[in-house]
């Protein structure tokens, strides 16, 4: 049984180097020291680093780990769908416990 | 493409691998195959459902309670809806003409992943044995309801742990699927099938597609959790340790909502495709049609606390949901206009699909409309948790998605099996079936306009005279579902030879033989215009 | 009879990404439910938090951090058909995931040691938000590790399949899809930290 393959691997994205995961991990690591320290400075300092520096931090794994920004747009629409469908589950969840 | 060089492929149903008989169809990867499997498959389980239900109306002649007991009767009303819902409704078209029709409806060979879409029908599988050994294991069958609320179904000693990861087993098979269509509908369409000329089957299992992906994991992780509580009390359900059963219902119903809209969506898909075929036209508002589907999986995901108007959430909330709810009416409306002004003018060819599909379109108002009227919040506090709702989501599920399923079978059995069932037997069974079907659940919508409570053992002497109406066309429902399949089944081995184009049908799957060749196309086809182009056809 | 096998390694990628979609709405679900109980009890999860080890936590979002780098560079490596490279990123990556499980079960055992576990006798005598807290905390970190010990084994294989040559320069897109799967369970942590560790 022969098996004819038909490769169709995408010679049209870019791969970046090592350098640049390098730098991004770096930032990573600056980000998580910001919110550590963040987190000291009290309970509304620390939810407001929560909301902005956690969504950072994973953006920079989707973005360049996970090689969002070298794929075309069908890949980033699935994970915006993905993370405002969450959004409204959350915001429609709170319409009830926030107003009982 | 590849293309072979002999010109006639036997039939998907000949054996043609290395394995022969039923081996050959527990290891096939080919989508019709699959198909196959789950309707065989989900039949089976449908007429488990239907016995349990029988026994249920028996009850309610009151004369039978002797028969069996409250405990049972619990079970019995969980039992159906666990088997309906997740055994049949939902696997329901997707996992039938979606896995048999959708590659050849765009022009492709099979799926994306093939192999992932036989481990679909393995874990449906396991999850149907799972359950099925709920019921005799553990502290018995679940007494629940097929909503397992908190904190009942954290206390209760019958097994509701295994009945809810037999759910959670079940939720990777529709997850799956999901996967694989999304990703077959991006990637595997002929040359020239742009997304528009797609027949608007594969927009609605495109959009059904998407639900379960957004939708399905919030069940997995609930049952995880039910599972959690009942075995190590982690609290997040239960009030004694400072748990929300409200949160129970929320995330719940956050799947069971939209869970619907997979049961719907494909089913409308079905009769997108049946009414062009019979009145010889294109659809009316093709685009409207693509988007409403879209639609209704977007605002279906926003309303699912409708189904808690009374359980204590805020005001805020109720009259939230209560919009949101009237608003997901829209989209669905627009399809049942758009069909109907196909018929309008159209050149009518009557045959037993275009009556199940009429019959669809009928019995899903009824129901549509009624749950129109529940997602008001001053009708909802009468008639939540009566008969009523039973009613209206028999109308949608069972008039709606179960005649669109039958309506489907008919149109494509000639397709799958190269054979035509009597057109009369099918005929004689409908009578049967729409009487019964309307003494039962219009019955079921009075009684609960009356005030009789649902999920109860007993009824007050007041509700009798409608409980045996109902039971009674329970009974001839059931009659016209078993002349309806025993007509198709003798068809199967029995039928006359059909030809490839018995409809005139004018999308993808009628240009091929019946049954199918393994690889579908001899060629794979390049598509210059829409799907439904009956201008140069000649019938 | 020939077999015609059509590769779509941007399909392989598109089902990979839709996977990750049901365990990002999975995961999403007990944030929801964490953000609902957390509304409920402030008092009491800024107390639950305050008993966690915070820095623990940190030097485990380190690890995996640094796993997720050291994943993706095995990936530029087998693009750059540096297969000894390859196959040095990938075992550290096994490595440091298999020392967050480690720093974990360390985490529990001391749990477990002060009587915190579910249905404990201790837990009971806490007040409901605490106790609601913990059930989120074990429940959420340990469905979290469950996936930290699917994705080493699905590295594991990887690490196989690059030494066996199945996965090299001109064929790599199951390697990508075992990283993306990686580094969604460290997206994951990313947001387990905070919620839990950094609640005080």
């Amino acid at each position: 049984m022969s098996e004819h393959v038909e490769a169709s691997a995408d010679h049209s994205v870019e791969h970046p180097g090592y350098g640049t995961y390098i730098k991004i991990w770096v930032i990573l690591v600056v980000l998580t020291g910001c919110l550590v320290g963040v987190s000291h400075l009290g309970q509304t300092a620390a939810v407001w680093g929560l909301l902005t520096l956690t969504p950072l931090k994973a953006g920079l794994v989707f973005y360049y780990f996970m090689h969002l920004k070298y794929e075309g747009p069908l890949f980033k629409v699935v994970v915006l769908v993905t993370l405002g469908t969450l959004l409204i589950f959350f915001a429609l969840l709170f319409s009830d416990i926030a107003f009982r | 493409m590849s293309t072979h060089a002999s010109t006639a492929q036997p039939s998907y149903l000949v054996d043609t691998g290395t394995r022969k008989g039923l081996m050959a169809w527990l290891t096939t990867t080919d989508h019709k195959r699959i198909g196959l499997l789950y309707l065989y498959s989900m039949i089976t389980f449908f007429f488990v459902g239907v016995g349990v239900a029988f026994v249920m109306r028996l009850v309610q002649l009151t004369t039978f309670q002797h028969l069996i007991t409250a405990q049972t009767y619990n079970a019995l009303f969980t039992l159906h809806g666990v088997i309906m819902i997740f055994l049949f409704v939902i696997p329901g078209l997707p996992a039938v003409f979606g896995n048999f029709f959708l590659p050849i409806l765009i022009g492709a060979k099979d799926v994306s992943f093939p192999r992932l879409n036989l481990a679909s029908w393995y874990f449906f599988m396991a999850g149907a044995i799972l359950a099925i050994l709920s019921l005799f294991t553990g502290g018995g069958a679940p007494d629940t309801g097929w909503t397992f609320y908190a904190p009942f179904s954290l206390k209760t000693g019958t097994n509701v742990s295994l009945a809810v990861f037999a759910a959670f087993i079940l939720g990777f098979s529709s997850m799956l699927t999901g996967i694989n269509f999304v990703t077959t509908i991006h990637r595997l369409r002929a040359p020239g099938m742009q997304w528009f000329r797609m027949p608007l089957m594969c927009w609605a299992l495109y959009s059904t597609a998407w639900i379960q992906l957004l939708a399905t994991p919030i069940l997995a992780i609930t049952l995880v959790l039910v599972i959690l509580e009942r075995f190590f009390g982690i609290g997040i359900f239960d009030p004694t340790k400072g748990g929300d059963p409200l949160l129970y219902q929320h995330l719940f119903w956050i799947y069971s909502h939209p869970a619907v809209y997979i049961m719907i969506l494909p089913a409308m898909g079905a009769i997108s495709e049946i009414i062009p075929t019979f009145t010889k036209r294109p659809i009316f508002g093709y685009k409207a049609i693509a988007f409403s589907s879209m639609s209704i999986a977007a605002v279906g995901s926003l309303v699912w606390a409708h189904h808690m108007f009374t359980s204590g959430m805020s005001g805020m909330a109720l009259m939230l949901f209560s919009l949101l709810t009237m608003v997901v009416a829209v989209p669905s409306a627009i399809k049942v206009f758009n069909w109907v002004s196909t018929l309008y003018k159209g050149s009518i060819d009557f045959q037993p699909p275009l009556l199940f599909a009429l019959t669809f379109i009928f019995l899903f108002c009824i129901g549509g409309l009624t749950g129109v009227m529940q997602g008001a919040l001053a009708i909802n506090v009468h008639i939540h948790d009566t008969y009523f709702i039973v009613g209206h989501f028999h109308y949608v599920m069972f008039g709606g998605t179960g005649m669109a399923l039958f309506a489907a079978l008919l149109y494509w059995f000639p397709k799958m099996w190269g054979k035509m069932y009597s057109k009369k037997a099918i005929y004689a069974s409908w009578f049967p079936m729409f009487i019964g079907f309307n003494m039962l659940y219009f019955g079921m919508m009075i009684l609960g306009m009356m005030g009789m409570p649902r999920r109860y053992y007993v009824h007050l002497p007041q509700f009798h005279t409608m409980h045996v109406v109902a039971t009674v066309g329970s009974w001839l429902l059931i009659l016209g579902l078993l002349m309806f399949f025993g007509a198709l089944l003798y068809a199967i081995f029995k039928g006359e030879k059909a030809e490839d184009n018995p409809w005139g049908g004018v999308t993808l799957e009628w240009t091929i033989p019946s049954p199918p060749p393994l690889e579908n196309f001899e060629e794979i086809p390049t598509i210059t215009h829409g799907p439904y182009h009956f201008e140069q056809e000649g019938k | 009879m020939t077999e015609h096998v059509h590769r779509d390694d941007f399909g392989a990628r598109l089902g990979m990404w839709l996977f990750l979609v049901t365990e990002m709405v999975l995961f999403g679900g007990l944030f929801i439910g964490y953000s609902y109980m957390r509304y409920r009890y402030p008092a009491e999860f800024h107390h639950g938090g305050s008993e966690l080890n915070a820095t623990l936590g940190i030097i485990n979002t380190l690890v995996l951090l640094t796993s997720s780098l050291t994943v993706v560079l095995a990936i530029v490596a087998v693009q750059r058909a540096e297969k000894k490279r390859a196959l040095a990123f990938l075992g550290t990556t096994l490595g440091l995931g298999l020392v967050f499980l480690i720093i974990k079960s360390f985490e529990w055992a001391a749990k477990f040691h002060h009587g915190l576990y579910p249905n404990s006798r201790h837990l009971a005598t806490l007040p409901p938000g605490e106790q609601v807290f913990y059930g989120l905390y074990f429940t959420m970190t340990g469905l979290h590790g469950l996936h930290v010990i699917a994705g080493l084994s699905v590295l594991g294989v990887m690490f196989w399949w690059v030494a066996t040559d199945r996965i090299r320069q001109d064929r790599y897109v199951h390697l990508e899809n075992g990283g993306l799967y990686w580094h969604l369970v460290d997206v994951i942590w990313i947001f387990l930290l905070p919620l839990f560790y950094l609640a005080a």
